[in-house]
This record gives C-alpha cells, sequence and structure tokens, in this order.
C-alpha cells in the first residue's frame, strides 16, 4: 500500500533553505502564507505548477543553510507529500522528521526520476514506485530511534508522550 | 578505542560511559537558544507540547536579532512574542535590542558558554561555540521547543574530521580565510551529519575571535559542530567573560577519526568565495578586479571588535570608493561601545561608511542593506547563496574583514596590499 502519489518536481545539489523560503518572508510562521512563496527563488513557477500530493526529488545535501524550520512547512503546505534526494542536510532532515514531511533519501531514485514523472511512495517499507518508467528503488530506511518519532506522528507529539511517563 | 572531544562531550550528556557514531542519544542540554526568527515557531510548539512551564528557565536563551530593531509590524510582533514569553516564563537571558547583539557573537561574550557544554540553537550557526570546546549544534525550532520542555534533545553521535593546520598564515590571512580555504577543499557537503575538529600550530596560534570564525562556517560544509580543543587561549577567555567553574574534554590520542585533512597554511592567500556557495572559495588575485556596489562589514563569523579593528586599520585615513556602498554593523553592544572608545567608530564614519547597531540585517537580506537586482556586494558573513542578501539576481562575494575594507576602498573586489 503506498500512502503517496503524485508528480515528480525535479531540482539539482544543494537546494539550501535560503531558496526554499527566503528570508524576506520570514516575518510570519502561518505555513500557507510560508507555502506561497515556496522554492520561489529558485523556480518561481513552483507554486503555481504544484499540485497535491507532488514529490519534490533532488540531488545532493537537499536544504542546506540555514536552520529555518519554515522551509520544510512551506513544502509540506505547499501540497508536497515527500521530498526524496541523494542525500539531506542533517537539520533540515531531522526538522523534517519533527514535523512529520517524509524525508528519503535514495541515490538510486535522485538519479534515474525525470520531472514530471508519476511516483508512488509506501513509507514503511521505503519503497519507491516510479509507475511512469516502471521501476522501483528502496529507500535508507529510518534508524529505530527515528522510526519512534515518525510513529509518534512527530516531535511534538512524541515529546507530550515522554512527559506524561515522567 | 579513545574517543573524540564531540564524542566524551555527548557521553557526558547522556549518561553513558561511552558512545560511538551512528548513535542516537537523548542529550541533556546545558544551554538552549532561539532567536526573534525561529523562537515564535518554537514557543507555539511548546503550547502544543502542553508542558505548562520551561524545564529550565536558566538555560534558555532567547536573543531579539535577526529582524531588529523591528523593520516592520510582524517583526515587532514576532519579538514581542518572544518577549512576552520570557517575563511568563521568566526567562533571564532575554536579550533585547539595545542589549545584547547578534546570537553567536553574543552568548560567548555574556559566558554564557565554557569548555565540555552541550548546546543547541534553533540556528544552524550555532556551531560556533564549538570554538570554546564545547559541543553545539543548530536544530530546528520544534527541536527547541521540546528541549525547552524537556531540558533534553535528540542527537546522533557523529563522526569526526580532524582537519590539522601546520605553519603560520601569511600576512593578513585570518580564521575566515583558514575555513573558506577549507570548504574550498572539502566542499558545502564535505563533512555533512560530521564533526569537524581543527587543530595543529596555526589553530593552536590562533586567537579566541578567529577560531569563533572559523568554527562558525562548520556548518558551510555540512558540518553538525566545528570543535577545538580548549587549550590556554580558551582558559584566559573563559575568565575574562565568566567565573564560572566548568569540566573540559579532549580528544584521546587514540581517538578514531573519518578521516584527517591535512592543510600546509603556507597555500593559503586571503580567500574570496564567490556565490552562489561558500566552496568556491579561490584567492583574491584570481577575483580579475571584480566591481562591486556594496560591502558589508559584520556578522556572527566577522562581526567582532578584532574584525572592526583589522578592517580598521585598511580603512583609516582613506575614503570608501564613491561606486561602494560601506556597512559596519558590529556583532553586539559591547563590541559597539568599544568601537567608539577605540576610535574605529571615526575611522569608518570618516571614511564615508555607515555605521549600524547591532543586527543580522543584511547578513540575511532582511533589512539594512538589502541588494537591487545585478548588484554585488562584498561581505564578511558566511553565506553566498542565491538571493541570500537580497534579490536573486544579487550576488555575495565572501571574504574576511581586510579584503571587504581594501575592496570598499578599491571600488572591485581586492587586498589591502592594492592599497600601498
Ligand atoms: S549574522 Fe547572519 S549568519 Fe549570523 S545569526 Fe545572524 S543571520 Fe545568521
Amino acid at each position: 500500500m503506498s500512502d503517496i502519489r503524485g508528480r515528480t518536481h525535479l531540482y539539482g545539489d544543494n537546494v539550501n533553505t535560503d531558496v526554499i523560503i527566503p528570508a524576506r518572508y520570514l516575518t510570519t510562521s502561518d505555513a500557507a502564507e510560508l507555502a506561497r512563496h515556496c522554492m520561489e527563488d529558485i523556480d518561481p513557477e513552483f507554486v503555481s505548477k504544484v499540485e497535491p500530493g507532488d514529490v519534490v526529488v533532488a540531488g545532493e545535501n537537499f536544504g542546506c543553510g540555514s536552520s529555518r524550520e519554515h522551509a520544510p512547512i512551506a513544502i509540506r503546505a505547499a501540497g508536497v507529500s515527500a521530498v526524496i534526494a541523494k542525500t539531506f542536510a542533517r537539520i533540515f532532515f531531522r526538522n523534517a522528521i519533527n514535523t512529520g514531511l517524509p524525508a528519503l533519501a535514495c541515490a538510486e531514485a535522485a538519479a534515474s526520476i525525470k520531472g514530471d514523472d508519476e511516483v508512488a511512495v509506501d513509507l514503511a517499507s521505503g519503497r519507491i514506485e516510479n509507475l511512469t518508467q516502471g521501476r522501483t528503488y528502496q529507500a535508507e530506511p529510518f534508524p529505530p530511534f527515528l522510526q519512534e518519532i515518525v510513529a509518534a506522528g512527530g516531535l511534538v507529539a512524541y515529546t507530550r508522550k515522554r512527559l506524561a511517563r515522567r | 578505542m579513545g574517543h573524540t572531544i564531540t564524542e566524551k562531550i555527548l557521553a557526558a550528556h547522556s549518561g553513558e560511559a561511552e558512545v560511538h557514531p551512528g548513535q542516537f542519544v537523548m542529550a541533556r542540554v546545558d544551554l538552549m537558544l532561539g532567536n526573534d526568527v525561529t523562537a515564535p515557531l518554537a514557543i507555539e510548539e511548546f503550547r502544543n507540547i502542553g508542558a505548562g512551564r520551561l524545564a529550565d528557565a536558566a538555560r534558555v536563551v532567547l536573543v531579539a536579532d535577526h529582524a531588529t530593531p523591528n523593520k516592520d509590524i510582524e517583526a515587532a510582533e514576532q519579538c514581542r512574542m518572544m518577549r512576552d514569553f520570557s517575563r511568563e516564563q521568566g526567562v533571564e537571558h532575554f536579550f533585547d535590542v539595545g542589549r545584547g547583539g547578534i546570537e553567536h557573537a553574543l552568548l560567548p561574550e555574556e559566558g554564557l558558554v565554557a569548555p565540555g557544554e552541550c548546546i543547541i540553537g534553533a540556528d544552524s550557526h550555532t556551531c560556533t561555540y564549538g570554538a570554546l570546546g564545547a559541543f553545539a549544534t543548530g536544530v530546528g525550532s520544534t527541536d527547541l521547543a521540546a528541549t525547552m520542555a524537556t531540558g533534553e534533545c535528540w542527537l546522533r553521535v557523529p563522526e569526526s574530521i580532524r582537519v590539522a593546520y601546520r605553519g603560520g598564515p601569511k600576512p593578513w590571512v585570518g580564521g575566515k580565510d583558514l575555513i573558506l580555504y577549507t570548504i574550498g577543499k572539502i566542499g558545502v557537503a564535505g563533512a555533512r551529519y560530521q564533526a569537524l575538529e581543527f587543530c595543529g600550530e596555526a589553530i593552536e596560534a590562533l586567537g579566541m575571535s578567529g577560531r569563533l570564525t572559523m568554527c562558525n562556517m562548520a556548518i558551510e560544509a555540512g558540518a553538525k559542530n566545528g570543535i577545538i580543543a580548549p587549550d590556554a587561549t580558551t582558559e584566559e577567555y573563559i575568565r575574562s567573560v565568566t567565573g564560572r567553574s566548568y569540566t573540559p574534554q579532549l580528544s584521546d590520542p587514540d581517538a578514531a577519526y573519518a578521516h584527517t585533512v591535512e592543510i600546509d597554511c603556507a597555500d593559503i592567500e586571503l580567500q574570496v568565495a564567490a556565490p552562489p556557495l561558500p566552496e568556491n572559495a579561490r584567492p583574491v588575485q584570481q577575483m580579475n578586479d571584480t566591481a562591486i556596489d556594496q560591502v558589508v562589514i559584520g556578522s556572527c563569523t566577522n562581526g567582532r571588535i578584532e574584525d572592526l579593528r583589522e578592517a580598521a586599520q585598511v580603512l583609516k585615513g582613506r575614503r570608501v570608493h564613491p561606486d561602494v556602498r560601506l556597512i559596519v554593523v558590529p556583532a553586539t553592544r559591547r563590541v559597539h561601545l568599544q568601537a567608539i572608545k577605540e576610535g574605529l567608530a571615526e575611522v569608518f564614519v570618516e571614511a564615508g561608511g555607515a555605521l549600524s547597531t547591532p543586527t543580522c540585517g543584511p547578513c540575511l537580506g532582511m533589512h539594512m542593506g538589502v541588494l537591487a537586482k545585478g548588484e554585488r556586494a562584498v561581505a564578511t558573513t558566511n553565506r553566498n547563496f542565491v538571493g541570500r542578501m537580497g534579490h536573486p539576481e544579487s550576488e555575495v562575494y565572501l571574504a574576511g574583514p581586510a579584503v571587504a575594507a581594501a575592496s570598499a576602498l578599491l571600488g572591485h573586489i581586492g587586498s589591502p596590499e592594492e592599497l600601498r
């Protein structure tokens, strides 16, 4: 069973958080407002092209730069259901885990998927299916520690549980 | 098998006898930080967690530095949220306009950071404090919220890369040149998820300001943290800012490293990193007299008094090129005051520069020096990404204070040697 299905938007290496959501929009943390400017400095058309469920696919070091959590929030609020990249910058990755944006590291998928391919992702197994090309890829599984946070529904819910146990 | 300083600090903070790279730990955090961009989101998430009170208000630091003095109504609302929260929760280390400055220059100066400590901040340049022999790393707002509620943060123990600098640097070459050169060598993802441990003769001889500049930019190589073993320089610095006690850690001689990068300082010229990535570092001589519109001297990377002294030494008695705007931003109120006392403020204003109150402003293109389409700047900041200082078609070249000041006078990217 795939939780995610959508068309891909393709980007290169080192997509940084400044182009995902420029600083000039950081005086708000309103998700809908942030979504309106998502990817603006790298792809001004993105917001008009993206459809609910779409998937962002990129190369190395996706989300490098600033720690702004506004970046994964903007991507998710724009309707993106998952990001697949060859590798992720670490703060972006933890922000994605913490806020519930699926972030899958898979070099093979990143190299093979083209723009506007249709893909389906099964989060539990990390299986990525390219429906356009008829290929499947296997993303790196989350370590058990992170699976717990993901299973809880993000860090807020996970922390609430931890506090309740104290 | 021994352990690195990073592993030892993380073990000491998670109640483990030892930890290994790749291991996940819940670390007890000595200090946590947020600013006017990241704290409002953290405060919202803190409320969502429903903890009610901070685990320990004394360990929380909130700094209004990014869009301050408030650039618009939205910025004012974000700062008010921090201010109200600080009052409600009894956060003593809330630094408002005029009382603080740029977070990463401010915290060491206020004596809030010491060797062996574990610090997280909802800001990527939190890695700066590794210069004091602390483990410090950037996280997101939700991480800050959870840490405010529990006092703990989840961390993956990083592998460490040793970067050893042999010999002494050439004239004018400083911490900024060393780190730009290093990022140029290993790339913006060269230390992704890893610790960068800086050592060697040049580091031992480097003052605290240069060390802070180097660790500040560890993130620009993708690193989780930058770190320098505490030594006499560290101890002297700490004693000058705080009287409190601390437990330093050092790497064992047989600690395991992912690899070692050997750098000979004789190879390092004054560096400039061309847009759009800090890894595009090259000797200033190769910039071919690139014409510029603006120079910014400041930020958490190079806004300390030592940086302003270096810039003033170049600018003294000279005039900024008519086609260039020079903006000088002391990183903290103490730096600002010291710059006035030493006559540096006079040098900058006499030269035709604009002297600003401490703020991140121009560094992230938020306010106080935003670039127009097609404009080019030399900045002593840490990022030259697309649109970092303004219009997506503007450009940022990264350099140290000496090159930035010389470029302001020359009207193009150049070195202080050209001024003779
Ligand atoms: S000066 Fe620039 S890099 Fe440093 S904290 Fe402020 S915005 Fe971030």
